[in-house]
């Protein structure tokens, strides 16, 4: 049975190597100096769909992602990897979308896909680590959904086989085929892009860089319809524009600091026998420890 | 009505750490706000549940009893928040950022059209002047929580939107019984009423569980590593010194990251919070994010080869030097002078 898969991908600025001047001097992120990258978790949840593909001759696994023009880069990072197909949901009408927001347009642009049959992401993106959005865009899609998964162990007849990650242990569960499934860091590595792919997608492109490229691919992509990465805006969807962006988001950001700890008069010390064994003996007779 | 609510986890007839201490908060704040605390319980074989969590100041207990409600599942129990939800329009809602808050928040907060901020560090209660509608709002939620890899810390808010939702992980908030005699009222939920047969699309058919052997959390004294320890052999070292001194391991985000250790022992805001008497972080230039997670402890002590690592600046001690020095002659010092 070949399946319809729909996997959601983020590009976020990669928080995880954050140096001194990340945060600019008036304290407000310096997204400039930070790489944007294909969101970890999603990553994880791509190489899933990629093996369902590989289980199931026929299957098409479609990529769609909200965020700037520039996010076409991590569709294009899919394509290398084994997608099918992919799509940029972009529009100035969703900045300043909070989860719920984001959720609305997303599964509004999803209802533009017909018949798919398993939706999967990462279980959260590291710039926000919220895990709201996988669980939103089901309910709003009116499908179950399983998040935290390690292993989609398989999918026959419309039923799926997860292994799922929590605290203190594991999961099996069985679901019923529409669904939403997140995926875990725990889960394996995305495999690496295949040559053959990475130059059959080398010039993939959204219309918009088409438009903005100094390089013009334009009669290529006209030539090679593949080349043609899928560009929606706010139009392209059928949506409730008040739900959108700022205005559809309940949660507001009253403000934003940065994180200053109180510094205490510290006692220096080197790594000189004396001075530790000085140390030890003051924590001993202070009982804080023995 | 109006009042204030905390989903309560279940497993194995015992209520979850995570939900008393957000009932503790929920008392706190119930009371600031002059509003009933109310708590759920949605599982099976729930008689007694009542006794565990009186203590802690419920006034109102809504428990959901069948035996297709454990172990969870998201739809069954998003049905019930849902539907008593709107019966009962709380102003706050407050669950766990456990893998079943964080499964079970968003999905209710979607069909409420409410908002909710994951992972708070802090709730307290204020205003909010709204300039541009010229709309005070008094008794917020204000959610408190760390963003952009912990780099910034974020107050958010929901001024329009009812029930405030904010989930916030265990350890975050302290634990502590309101009056052991507490007594409030029980309203048993005709399951029937709430959910219905497609809620059970999705069935648990194995589960393994393991009582966690790692318990970092109420450790009085912690060793910490971070990626200055170089490798999970490095580690070895910590674990050698802890086991002479009586203590438990931790870790950073960047050295579970890179495998030295697991995620259990991880501290900071995507890990635990601890507040140990002594907590030694050896090879740690304290990110902000894991600086979060241990600053409340009693008495630092760093080790570090960088005398500008940003850790220094909360330590009660800073030792600089290599972490392969330093914590063999603390062992070695310790086993002299405690005898």
């Amino acid at each position: 049975m070949s399946l319809n898969i729909l996997v959601l991908a983020k590009q976020v600025p990669d928080t995880r190597n954050v140096g001194k001047d990340a945060m600019t001097a008036e304290g407000t992120v310096n997204r400039a100096v930070l790489p944007a990258i294909f969101n970890p978790e999603d990553l994880n949840a791509l190489e899933q769909a990629l093996r369902l593909k590989d289980q199931h001759p026929g299957s098409t696994v479609t990529v769609l992602t909200m965020g700037p023009f520039r996010a076409a880069e991590i569709i294009r990072e899919a394509l290398y990897r084994g997608a099918d197909k992919g799509y940029v949901l972009s529009d100035r009408a969703f900045a300043g979308s909070d989860t719920l927001a984001t959720s609305y347009a997303l599964s509004c642009a999803i209802r533009n896909l017909k018949n798919i049959d398993l939706i999967v992401c990462g279980r959260q993106a590291i710039d926000g680590d919220t895990a709201q959005v996988g669980p939103q865009v089901a309910e709003k899609l009116g499908m179950a959904q399983i998040t935290y998964v390690e292993e989609i162990q398989s999918v026959a007849n419309g039923i799926i086989h997860v292994k799922r990650r929590v605290e203190k242990g594991i999961e099996m569960l069985e679901g019923k085929l529409p669904m939403v499934v997140t995926i875990n860091g725990s889960a394996p590595a995305c495999r690496p892009r295949n040559a053959k792919l990475l130059m059959k997608y080398k010039y993939a492109r959204i219309p918009n860089e088409l438009q903005v490229s100094n390089e013009d691919y334009t009669t290529l992509c006209n030539n090679r319809d593949f080349l043609n990465i899928g560009e929606w805006n706010a139009n392209d969807i059928v949506c409730d524009a008040n739900e959108l962006g700022l205005s559809g988001s309940p949660t507001k950001v009253k403000k934003i600091e940065n994180i200053v700890f109180q510094a205490k008069e510290s006692k220096r010390m080197t790594d000189s026998d004396t001075e530790i064994e000085c140390l030890i003996q003051e924590l001993i007779s202070n009982h804080t420890i023995g | 009505m109006n009042n204030l609510f905390v989903y309560c986890e279940i497993e194995d007839g015992i209520i979850g750490d995570v939900s008393l201490e957000l009932l503790t908060k929920g008392r706190s704040l119930a009371n600031q706000l002059k509003c009933k605390l109310e708590a759920i319980t949605i599982g099976h074989k729930l008689t007694g549940i009542e006794e565990q969590l009186f203590p802690y100041g419920v006034d109102v207990l809504h428990i959901a009893d069948d035996s297709r409600l454990a172990p969870y599942t998201t739809l069954p129990h998003a049905s019930i928040l849902i539907k008593l939800f709107q019966e009962e329009k709380p102003q706050i809602a407050l669950m766990g950022a456990t893998s079943v808050g964080r499964d079970l928040g968003p999905r209710v907060s979607s069909a409420l059209h409410s908002g909710l901020t994951a992972d708070c560090t802090a709730l307290e209660i204020g205003s909010h002047e709204d300039k541009k509608a010229g709309k005070i709002y008094e008794n917020l939620l204000y959610q408190i929580r760390p963003a952009f890899g912990g780099n910034i810390v974020a107050t958010i808010i929901n001024p329009d939107c009812r029930p405030q939702m904010a989930t916030v992980r265990e350890g975050v908030m302290k634990k502590e019984l309101y009056d052991i005699h507490y007594k409030g009222t029980i309203n048993k939920l005709n399951v029937a009423d709430y959910v219905s047969d497609t809620d059970f699309v999705v069935s648990v058919i194995e589960r393994h569980m393991e009582k966690s052997k790692i318990n970092i959390k109420s450790a009085p004294i912690i060793v910490s590593g971070g990626y200055g320890m170089g490798s999970k052999e490095g580690f070895q070292l910590l674990f050698d010194f802890a086991s002479v001194i009586g203590a438990e391991v931790g870790a950073s985000r960047a050295a579970v990251d890179a495998g030295f250790a697991e995620h259990a022992r991880q501290i900071g805001q995507t890990g635990v919070t601890v507040r140990p008497k002594l907590y030694i972080a050896c090879g740690i230039s304290g990110q902000i994010q894991h600086i979060a997670g241990m600053q409340e402890s009693s008495l630092i002590i760093a080790i570090n080869n960088d005398p500008e690592a940003p850790v220094n600046a909360i330590a009660d001690y800073v030792i600089t030097g290599d972490v392969e020095t330093v914590i063999p002659k603390l062992i070695k010092y310790y086993k002299k002078n405690s005898k």
